[in-house]
């Protein structure tokens, strides 16, 4: 599910290598906490997040066959 | 991304050179020129010009390639196949857990599209506008649209009440439009803000 975050929002941004995902597991939840080179936070959140949601919506349909529930937190 | 420097007469001669072994045409480049060239006297002195040509990344290309990468990710690897409709190009999915691309109402395929699209015009000055569709998805969703859009009609016809749809992405909703333009005893019409915009169909008072 990471390298799925990363592949998508590498694509996105001017500072591909600036990317990082990082999983934590929070009890019934997995939490994916994103963070971008501070230039590109606009890009992977869009207008009127529209590129956040269309991330998690993907991101969502990956993890359908998982049991836990996902979010994904742009730091 | 591929780079190559050529050196030439003039300025103009080192681009079509430069071209020739990309075997490119000029809008699918970048030229930056080194140097110009100066001419010299009586053959002497002359300095040749020198130019860089990059091959820019072909945006469907890219579009492709990223699509590849994400549903290999995703667990759903498929196979694309390109299709050019005039302006628009469209990438058919093809694969074995198709359904999981789709999602629910088209939420997935949509939100894919709407990603690809960013991707495919990241490097790109012009726009391309890519449509993804997947077994048929968006031909099978106008159907039930169009059918959605002339039973409603018919209910609004005979209430006598405007009734409002879900909300829709705007291609849904011009299909709702198109589908009931011709029909004289109902009107529709836009309303609310994106993402919730949605269809009213009223009737037509006289």
């Amino acid at each position: 599910m990471t390298e799925l975050i990363e592949t998508i929002v590498k694509a996105l941004v001017d500072h591909p290598d600036e990317v990082k995902v990082v999983e934590v597991a929070d009890g019934s939840k997995l939490v994916y906490q994103l963070s971008v080179h501070h230039s590109d936070t606009g890009k992977v959140i869009g207008k009127q997040g529209r590129v956040a949601k269309a991330i998690r919506t993907v991101v969502n349909a990956a993890g359908t066959n998982q049991s836990k529930r996902i979010s994904l937190e742009i730091i | 991304m591929k780079q190559i420097q050529v050196t030439g007469k003039t300025v103009e001669e080192a681009v079509s050179a430069a071209l020739e072994q990309l075997q490119a045409s000029r809008d699918q480049v970048e030229i930056k020129v080194l140097e110009e060239s100066k001419k010299g006297f009586l053959g002497f002195g002359g300095k040749p010009a020198l130019v860089e040509v990059s091959l820019k990344p072909d945006p469907i290309e890219q579009a492709v390639a990223f699509l590849q990468e994400v549903t290999m990710k995703m667990g759903v690897p498929v196979t694309i196949t390109q299709k050019k409709m005039g302006e628009e190009v469209i990438l058919d999915l093809s694969g074995d857990k198709i359904a999981i691309l789709i999602g629910k109402r088209g939420q997935t395929l949509n939100s894919l599209q709407y990603l690809t699209n960013l991707v495919a015009n990241h490097h790109s000055n012009g726009f391309i506008r890519i449509i993804l569709d997947a077994e048929n998805y968006r031909e099978r969703r106008r159907e039930s649209l169009e059918r959605l859009a002339t039973s409603t009609a018919r209910r609004v016809m005979m209430t006598k009440k405007g009734i409002a749809l879900d909300p829709m992405p705007s291609n849904e909703r011009k299909i709702i439009h198109m589908a009931l333009k011709s029909e004289k005893h109902v009107e529709t019409s836009s309303e609310g803000t994106e993402p919730y915009r949605k269809v009213i169909i009223r009737p037509v008072t006289k």
